[in-house]
């Protein structure tokens, strides 16, 4: 909440203009019946025409005053809401921004992106809602109440028995009916998500036979679904006919009161008339009442899961240092663990090693061994929970994130491009590369001769590189880290799309690209053999370390490996 | 809501359709309208008794009897009308959510009956949104809409009949103003129109940005791409926010005109009846009802312009839904069908000349022809798109042969039921598919009660046991597609116990092994190796370690078998296989 005021600070005239103008709007509204009133018994009661006109001239003043007010009001309030959501989204972008890998892991993307369009568009329609009625509706309310007393004060006990009444009907049906509601939505979900499974395991259940059985399944659920929905349902639907009835027995009271004191000459059958009126007026206000009530919970909690998401501390803080790349030694681990979690098993366990500037070194390991772990850790993906990893001589908390994301760049597993052209993707890492060195790059990846079969660095890129097969996004990513002249390249399992030549030459490119360290993270020994050096993981730790010649003779896991894979004894069928 | 307009004749064709659902609620049906029609005459009613008791109402010469009379039938319509608005509501409710349950299972039995050639060219999305929010929005957009449109109308009629009937003049004075309103809506919402569709063009936009930079979050930091990012990011930020602020507020001044013109007919109502009641042509009580109905009266004039696009909306989601509950099934089975049991007659299969295409355009496998042998081992190698993942849609007839056929044991697989023939194989797919529920029940899947012995055994066959030991609940944790954090090498080593609990006399192995790293692949091969004793099994892997003992390898390209001997053999023979062999595993 401290949130929203901090950004409706800035629209802040037209935040307190928006409510104080649709509450005047309400005061004009709130003073027909009694202009009607007088109308009726002055007007009529004394058949004086001219005065009738002049009420008319009146009413239609008050709506033409209330008309400018409300519009008035609507513009300040979507521009108040608007903008602050929208000031809003773009902070929490920018927020994401901040946040470590880590913390993305451990919020999820899902969550984030939830947070980012249906939160805020709900915190913009309570917002938009809110500016609008929250004194509005109240104001009308209790200005009935108020009007009542001046029009006659023995009937207008009755508007202060029927108010507490409504409201608490209203309260309590909304207080009793959401959580059910929740049920019911849940309900929804688990018809959603069967049908999900229903859809994607179709094989699988065909295979298994078990058709008959997901249909049962399907079927007890939407059953469960009605229930819930026909239970609230039930609850809810009470809401309109009872405040109809409270409503009309507060008519039927004023009526008979008004009876009594017309009678004795008190009031005139105007001021009953207007009383009535009063009571038809509250009735809608209330409704709209309860309405903004449920909307505004439901935007609270919206506005509740935004503020949590920008509160969120980036768990890495970076330093100043700028990366020097003079020093000769490239990578050094020094006694490193890594331990995702509390309490979990370290991912990484003890591993030292060194790479020199220029070196090509392999990393292989089976799944979970712990490859990728290790490499995130260069470019400070993550954070070692134990030792140190130093590049270019220094720690690598040392650096600024930027100079040192400049000078090492990842080629992940899955290939991920921008929508845009090829240009537009390959640029990411080095805006101001012509073209020939980003040809160059393309050459290097293996990737320039069906892209230039193409429309060349103005090839457009769909959303998710759709258009593009496996294969060809992975080499564009391999061609946008090397375009970015890193001084350490880390491909981790980027080439698993491609055939064997075209691997095969992308490494021997990779390796003509000069003094750059490259690492890279295969579960191919094919892979990683000619490396200067290969890492070898298990279960996270470091148990070889060497060229392909000395690991087979001294590691037995790599052996392992290189045997399943090549057809040594082991391998069966 | 932007309600697509259906051509005419799907739209009638529609209609009749959502009468044949609406059958089963002709009762609930009739007693909403009816509860409606009474809810709108007292309604209309109330404002009546109201000024009849105001009229009784004179200084000194109240007739209390009388008063009281009328306010004991006001309590009495007021009664009234609440209890059918509450029956209206109750028998609305059955009858949405009774015609959503309907349907949604009609839908769930639909996806069991409907060829695989469907569900694998529509996207699960699409289908899964008929089946979940188009059912919705048609149920609830039809009844809510016609109750709404039918009550209206009543009001509206009612409205004008009465103030005919007890005043020309002022009567005039509502209908004259009244097109004034609906002119004033009709511009509004046709100037609102555009903004609304250019914010949604924009919000679009704006959405598939943030998808994609936020689930390229680590590469827009990997890349210190931030700049750029929030500079693209502000720009349609800005857009949205402009087109939201025109779109919301233009919307929003619908409401404050429409009041006003209320107030207008108010104003002109007061007028004339004040002008008339002077001149004795009717009572103050007349004129309070009048002032009542002037302000129910334009209400239904909204509601129904609104009612109209959402009856739309209902009926275009009722066609996308029919649509889908009427999609072609897949063939019926025979009628007198054989009974197979590969286990008493052996498992051996003959492919006789058989074609097969997705596309008709484009055919894919065309005069394919294999002798197996109850018991053989049969490996299917080939590159992307060779055909053999079509060929095991063959044998398990998620696909039916364009020509030729397929035997097991003798038999024409078309000859028995399709289930009949897949409980007598078992299968491993390369997409691996999780249930939600508990571990346990994803590998109890196939057999039905089995034992928690059982399952343990199975798990520990296929290797998982020690995984699922670890995870917080053992075999009672929850998972799914996305629950539980499984890798995908996990999940598939829990399909395979799926398959190890209960082993059927024929196998298929889709690349069952291709997320698990090579090491555990070997440790769970001995376990393959005794599933598959004597058993018939086709595999496709792509991994030629795995498959190199096989009885017979077949070397499929562009549909056609191009080889087919065994390791050995073909490794000899130096073709195509040879050179896929030393690609993988020979360094130049």
């Amino acid at each position: 909440m401290r949130l929203l005021g901090k950004y409706m600070g800035k629209y802040r005239f037209q935040s307190v203009m928006a409510p104080l103008l649709k509450m005047a709007e309400a005061l004009f509204d709130l003073f027909v019946p009694i202009v009607m009133a007088r109308l009726i018994n002055t007007g009529i009661g004394n058949g004086d025409r001219a005065y009738i006109l002049k009420q008319t001239g009146i009413l239609v003043m008050l709506g033409v005053i209330g008309l400018i007010f409300s519009i008035t009001a609507q513009y300040f309030a979507a521009r108040a809401s608007v903008m602050t959501c929208s000031d809003m989204r773009r902070d929490v972008f920018a927020h994401v921004h901040e946040l470590s890998f880590r913390d993305l892991d451990r919020i999820g993307n899902s969550t984030l992106i939830t947070r980012m369009t249906s939160d805020l568009n709900q915190v913009q329609n309570g917002l938009n809602l809110g500016l609008r009625l929250l004194l509005r509706s109240p104001f009308i309310v209790f200005g009935s109440v108020i009007m009542a007393f001046t029009v006659d004060a023995k009937a207008a006990w009755v508007f202060v028995v029927a108010v507490p009444l409504l409201g608490a009907l209203f309260y309590g049906i909304m207080l009793k009916t959401l959580p059910m509601y929740r049920d019911a939505q849940k309900g929804l979900d688990a018809v959603t998500e069967h049908t999900r499974e229903q859809l994607t395991g179709v094989r699988v259940i065909r295979a298994f036979v078990k058709e008959e059985d997901e249909e049962r399944e399907f079927s007890a659920r939407s059953a469960e679904l009605k229930r819930r929905q026909l239970s609230v349902g039930g609850i809810s639907s009470l809401m309109n006919p009872l405040s109809y009835v409270i409503i009309n027995l507060g008519i039927a009271a004023v009526l008979y009161i008004g009876a009594v004191r017309t009678d004795a000459g008190l009031i005139m059958s105007g001021e009953v008339i207007a009383l009535v009126n009063y009571m038809g007026q509250m009735l809608i206000e209330i409704e709209k009442l309860a309405n903004l009530i449920i909307q505004m919970t439901r935007a609270g909690a919206s506005l509740g899961r935004v503020e949590e998401l920008l509160a969120i501390e980036p768990s890495q803080k970076f330093g100043n240092a700028e990366v020097d790349d003079s020093g000769n030694t490239a990578v050094e681990f020094d006694h490193v663990s890594v331990r995702y979690n509390e309490g979990a098993d370290e991912s990484l366990q003890d591993v030292s090693f060194t790479a020199l500037k220029g070196e090509t070194i392999g990393i292989i390991g089976g799944t979970g061994s712990g490859k990728t772990t290790l490499v995130s850790l260069i470019p400070r993906y993550y954070d070692a929970t134990g030792g140190q990893v130093r590049v270019f001589g220094r720690d690598v908390r040392d650096y600024r994130k930027d100079s040192l994301r400049d000078r090492v760049l990842t080629v992940q597993q899955t290939a991920k491009l921008f929508s845009g052209t090829v240009r537009s993707n390959l640029l990411m890492g080095n805006p101001g590369a012509s073209d020939e060195e980003l040809w160059s790059a393309l050459e290097t990846a293996q990737a320039a001769d069906f892209i230039r079969a193409k429309e060349g660095l103005d090839t457009v890129v769909e959303q998710d590189g759709r258009n593009l097969s496996g294969g060809q996004k992975q080499r564009l990513s391999i061609a946008r880290a090397v375009a970015g002249h890193p001084d350490v390249l880390i491909m981790d399992d980027s080439a698993s799309a491609l055939d064997f030549a075209t691997d095969a030459a992308l490494r021997k490119a990779v390796k003509g690209l000069g003094d750059m360290t490259v690492f890279i993270v295969s579960q191919r020994a094919s892979n990683v053999m000619e490396a200067d050096r290969i890492l070898v993981l298990d279960d996270g730790i470091l148990v070889g370390s060497g060229t392909h010649a000395e690991l087979l003779k001294d590691c037995e896991v790599y052996r392992d490996i290189y045997g399943t894979q090549f057809g040594g004894e082991e391998a069966g069928a | 809501m932007s309600a697509k307009k259906l051509p005419r004749d799907l739209r009638r064709d529609t209609v009749k359709k959502i009468f044949v659902c609406l059958g089963p609620y002709k009762g609930r049906i009739t007693l909403s309208i009816l509860s409606a029609a009474v809810i709108v005459a007292v309604q209309l009613l109330i404002p009546v008794l109201t000024g009849k008791a105001i009229d009784l109402m004179i200084k000194g010469a109240t007739e209390f009897a009388g008063v009281l009379n009328y306010i004991i039938l006001i309590g009495i319509s007021a009664g009234v009308s609440a209890l059918f608005s509450w029956l209206l509501r109750i028998s609305n409710n059955r009858v949405v959510y009774g015609i959503s349950e309907d349907l949604r299972k009609k839908a769930s039995g639909k996806i069991n009956r409907l060829p695989l050639s469907y569900l694998d060219s529509h996207l699960s999305g699409d289908i899964v949104s008929r089946i979940i929010s188009d059912v919705e929005q048609f149920s609830d957009g039809l009844l809510l809409g016609f109750t709404q449109f039918f009550s209206g109308i009543l009001t509206i009629l009612g409205t004008l009949i009465f103030m005919l009937v007890t005043n020309i003049r002022i009567a005039l004075v509502v209908v004259l103003i009244t097109p004034v309103s609906l002119l004033v809506a009709a511009f509004i919402s046709k100037n609102t129109f555009g903004f609304f569709k250019l914010r949604n063009e924009i919000g679009g936009k704006q959405t598939a940005l943030v998808n994609e930079r936020i689930d390229g979050m680590k590469l827009v930091q990997d890349f210190g791409y931030e700049k750029v990012d929030m500079e693209q990011f502000e720009k349609i930020n800005k857009e949205y926010t402009d087109a939201t602020v025109k779109g919301v507020f233009f919307s929003s001044i619908t409401n404050p005109s429409v009041r006003f013109v209320n107030n207008l007919v108010y104003a002109g109502v007061g007028l004339t009846g004040a002008l008339s009641a002077i001149s004795g042509g009717i009572s103050i009580g007349q004129l309070s009802c009048f002032l009542s109905y002037a302000n129910q009266y334009t209400k239904p004039f909204n509601e129904i312009s609104g009612v109209v696009a959402e009856m739309q909306n209902a009926i275009s989601c009722a066609a996308r839904v029919f649509e889908f509950l009427e999609a072609e099934e897949m063939t019926e089975d025979p009628a007198d069908p054989y009974e197979l049991h590969i286990d008493e007659e052996g498992g051996d299969v003959t492919v006789e000349d058989v074609a097969f295409s997705y596309d008709p355009a484009r055919p894919l496998i065309e005069h394919f022809d294999l002798n197996v042998d109850a018991g053989e081992k049969i490996a299917i190698v080939g590159p992307t798109g060779c055909g053999k993942t079509t060929f095991i849609n063959l044998i398990m007839r998620f696909y039916d042969v364009d020509k030729g056929d397929i035997k097991v044991a003798g038999h024409s697989t078309r000859s028995m039921t399709r289930q009949n023939l897949r409980q007598n194989i078992g299968m491993v797919l390369q997409d691996t598919w999780i249930k939600h529920g508990t571990v346990a029940e994803n590998i109890g899947y196939g057999l039905k009660g089995a034992s928690m012995e059982d399952i343990i055994d199975a798990a520990k066959r296929a290797h998982c046991h020690s995984f699922i030991k670890r995870l917080p609940q053992g075999y009672d944790t929850e998972i799914s597609e996305t629950l539980g954090g499984l890798s995908q090498g996990q999940k598939q080593l829990l399909c395979i116990a799926r398959v190890m609990l209960r082993i059927p006399p024929m196998l298929i192995l889709d690349e069952a092994t291709s997320n698990i790293d090579t090491r555990t692949e070997i440790r769970i091969q001995k376990a393959f190796n005794a599933m598959m004793e004597g058993r018939t099994t086709f595999i496709v892997a792509h991994r030629l370690s795995t498959i190199r003992n096989a009885d017979l390898i077949i070397f499929m390209k562009d549909g056609k078998i191009m080889e087919q001997g065994t390791h050995e053999e073909l490794l000899a023979k130096g073709g195509l296989y040879r050179e896929l062999f030393d690609s993988q595993f020979v360094r130049t």
